[in-house]
């Protein structure tokens, strides 16, 4: 009983001094959700811990004007109480910025962040009328939404069938929940105007078995092309599907939740693949000095880069989010002379983003108070010879049908 | 609750049915009352009522399904969907008719308790798994309607924004004045379930539970009943749907699928089937676990694990540890936390002249 009390008295003193080390001055709190056990922990196992990469190298050579940034991750299972839980606990923390993960949490945090004068981004989800910036005051998609992404899906198609869609059939493929469906009003509103023949296929979750529909798609309705929308095991299933089918990847293309090298590996490997085009938020591949930056500073200290850094695609998706949450902070401190930023300010350190791409894996964003999406850029990737090959620059397309969209929706 | 008598003196049946036996339980409940309601409020801060906020409403959900599972002797594995019938119906009538909160709260119950009795004919043919899989069925049903019929979901996204409610032209926005809201429902929901339960209404279900043939011989119209309880367990968690929606301030069917119907029956189970405080033992378990476990591995965490691991081992030992605790706690005491609770009390009722 002794020894017990000893060890006990040891454990909360180790606690304490724990408690204190974390406390120390000019340290920037940023709250990050994240989902390492849920169904889409294949995305947040590989997002979270680069993150966690950038903000090490980003402290690592000495903070952000003189403050250390911490990032405090939670996991919530992709469940909605657990996420509220997370965030309230950041809150208590000091949190100046938030990072979302999961459209419901997005959904359900939106009131909330608008009361708390914090900044949340939503990267590749949320609400697509969160653009604007004026309606949707505390919340950053900062990336393309689901209505620029089909925009610049539908621009793309065009291009590759000769510019010019007059009579071809466009099959869209999407996962049956809120996600999925968000596009189609804009691929609608787009239909009139270009005047291809668009026909959905609803793929029910969890998106695991889809040889009906591939072959409703691939032998009665043979498109020109096809777009997936598509979450988590589908993508590859549905990749695997088309390879059966006989159907050509490269005419298919994944909106961004359907374009990770998991995906491809899934799917059997890159020779399935073989021509499968990808759409991206933040650039796919090796090529950009931030990830040599990590994996220098990784070897500096005696380890291996870490396996996550081989899926790009996701990877620098997490690179792209912590450098913008960065970057708004390094705005805000700037415009208040170097004091501790509140929630506010580091909103309008957001809204100041511009010409930040980071050596590439950024598009050329613009945030402004207006503006929340940044411009809605987008890239397409190939699957080709075992990685993804760029196929565009930073592309955005039909700005105002989009934006017409943003206005219209309630 | 902390009282213990020295032996059994009753000598009228008025004395043996009264709810509170001795003057100490009336004060303990007292103390209780003040306890939740007057010091919590008051002296812990935001972060620590939010959680609380989280337990209060899953108190609500855990006690309808207990009316059912634990009294009744059904099961549902539908409950999660029928929370969503009470969200959505309450989050259509703030947008279109800007109704209320004592207006929405209500609807969104009778909604659910209506759509739930017609869940629950299946159980007048069909029993123990066969009735799971029928509210299974019900679930995925709700789920798709849900979700493609924009008319109730309110557009693509499925998604209907709730302004937080307002009392006397004030609107409830701190986590400490929505405790004190989502209290008072509570408070109902205990108290409106104990004398359920006392009721005949209440025996009658435990008498269908126990033997249903039986039930039906001494004349209990067993079709009426099964549906009632179904109907006032979903009244139940339509109410717990529409104070989500409040406490959000957001009616998403992304929060109601499936995993919840199931949290909620775990919640059952391990409190207790079959009573009061083991439902909200179980509220209190289910909730309050992940968050105990994570704050134990944060501060201790880095004995067994580097920086750089303690990131992904944090969610992934939590899961183990809490699906771990669960079957500790059911193989100690397969009856639930209630049980355990009991023998605690039974236990130091004679110490320290046990024999």
């Amino acid at each position: 009983m002794r020894k017990v009390s000893i060890t006990l008295a040891a454990l909360t003193v180790l606690g304490f001094t724990g408690a204190a080390t974390a406390q120390q001055k000019g340290e920037i709190l940023i709250g990050e959700q994240c989902d390492r056990t849920g169904p889409t922990q294949i995305v947040g196992i590989r997002l979270c811990a680069a993150v966690q990469d950038y903000i090490n190298l980003v402290n690592s050579k000495g903070g952000v004007e003189g403050f250390k940034i911490k990032v405090d991750e939670i996991d919530h299972e992709y469940k909605v109480p657990p996420g509220m839980e997370a965030y309230e606990r950041d809150k208590r923390d000091g949190a100046v910025s938030y990072m979302i993960y999961g459209t419901p949490h997005a959904q359900a945090l939106n009131q909330k962040l608008n009361e708390d004068k914090i900044p949340g981004t939503s990267p590749g989800f949320g609400i697509s009328a969160s653009a604007d910036g004026a309606r949707y005051p505390y919340l950053f998609p900062v990336a393309a939404t689901y209505w620029s992404q089909g925009a610049a899906a539908i621009q793309f198609v065009k291009e590759k069938l000769g510019g010019n869609l007059k009579g071809k059939k466009i099959a869209y493929v999407f996962y049956d929940n809120p996600a999925g469906r968000e596009a189609i009003p804009i691929l609608e509103d787009l239909q009139k105007t270009e005047g291809y023949e668009l026909r959905t296929f609803a793929v029910p979750p969890p998106g695991v078995e889809m040889g009906a529909q591939v072959l409703d798609i691939t032998q009665r309705f043979r498109p020109d092309f096809v777009i997936d929308h598509l979450f988590g095991r589908s993508p590859s299933v549905a990749i695997k599907e088309y390879k059966r089918a006989g159907y050509p990847l490269s005419k298919v293309m994944g909106l961004v939740w359907a374009s990770a090298e998991a995906d491809i590996e899934a799917a059997g490997g890159w020779q399935v693949a073989e021509g499968y085009h990808t759409m991206q938020f933040a650039g796919a591949g090796d090529d950009y000095p931030v990830r040599q930056e990590i994996k220098a500073m990784y070897k500096s200290q005696g380890k291996e880069p870490p396996k996550e850094m081989d899926d790009t695609v996701v990877y620098n998706r997490g690179l792209f989010v912590a450098a913008l949450h960065v970057e708004a902070i390094r705005n805000a401190l700037k415009a208040n002379g170097g004091k501790k930023p509140t929630g506010e300010e580091v909103k309008k350190g957001f809204e100041q983003i511009h010409d930040f791409t980071l050596g590439g894996l950024v598009p050329p964003l613009k945030i402004t108070a207006e503006d929340h999406e940044g411009g809605g850029w987008v890239q397409i990737f190939q699957a080709k010879g075992g990685k993804f090959v760029k196929e565009t620059d930073w592309i955005r397309a039909y700005p105002d049908v989009v934006s017409a969209a943003v206005k219209k929706a309630e | 609750m902390f009282h213990r008598e020295s032996g059994v003196f009753k000598t009228s049946y008025a004395a043996d049915m009264a709810l509170y036996p001795l003057p100490i339980a009336k004060w303990a409940v007292a103390a209780f009352a003040g306890l939740f309601i007057v010091i919590a409020p008051l002296t812990l801060g935001e972060y620590y009522i939010s959680i609380l906020n989280l337990i209060l409403i899953a108190c609500v959900g855990a006690l309808g399904l207990n009316i059912l599972v634990g009294y009744t002797g059904q099961i549902s594995i539908g409950h999660g969907a029928f929370m969503s019938v009470g969200a959505y119906t309450a989050a259509n009538l703030v947008t279109h008719l800007h109704a209320p909160f004592w207006i929405t709260i209500p609807a969104g119950g009778i909604m659910a308790a209506l759509i739930g009795a017609v869940v629950g004919i299946p159980s007048l043919r069909i029993k123990g798994i066969y009735l799971a899989i029928a509210t299974l069925a019900a679930q995925l049903i709700i789920e798709w309607t849900i979700n493609h019929v924009p008319a109730i979901s309110g557009g693509v996204q499925a998604s209907i924004q709730v302004p937080r409610p307002s009392l006397f032209g004030m609107q409830l926005r701190t986590q400490a004045q929505l405790y004190l809201f989502l209290m008072f429902f509570v408070v109902l929901a205990i108290v409106g379930t104990a004398n359920l339960i006392r009721s005949r209404i209440g025996r009658a279900f435990i008498a269908i539970r126990d033997q249903d043939i039986a039930a039906e011989i001494i004349g209990i119209n067993i079709f009426r009943y099964k549906l009632w309880a179904f109907a006032i367990s979903s009244f139940y968690a339509g109410v717990t749907g529409v104070l989500y929606t409040y406490y959000l301030g957001i009616a998403n069917y992304e929060q109601f699928q499936l995993t919840v119907s199931i949290d909620y029956l775990a919640m059952v189970i391990i409190g207790g089937l079959g009573s009061i405080l083991g439902s909200i033992f179980g509220a209190v378990f289910v909730t309050l676990l992940p968050i105990l476990t994570r704050w134990f591995l944060e501060d201790y965490g880095w004995l067994f694990f580097s920086q750089g691991d303690l990131l992904n081992a944090i969610p992934n030992l939590r899961l183990i540890l809490f699906g771990g605790l669960i079957i500790f706690f059911l193989v100690v005491e397969p009856e639930g936390l209630n049980r355990l609770w009991r023998n605690i009390r039974n236990y130091f009722r004679v110490w320290p002249f046990s024999y």
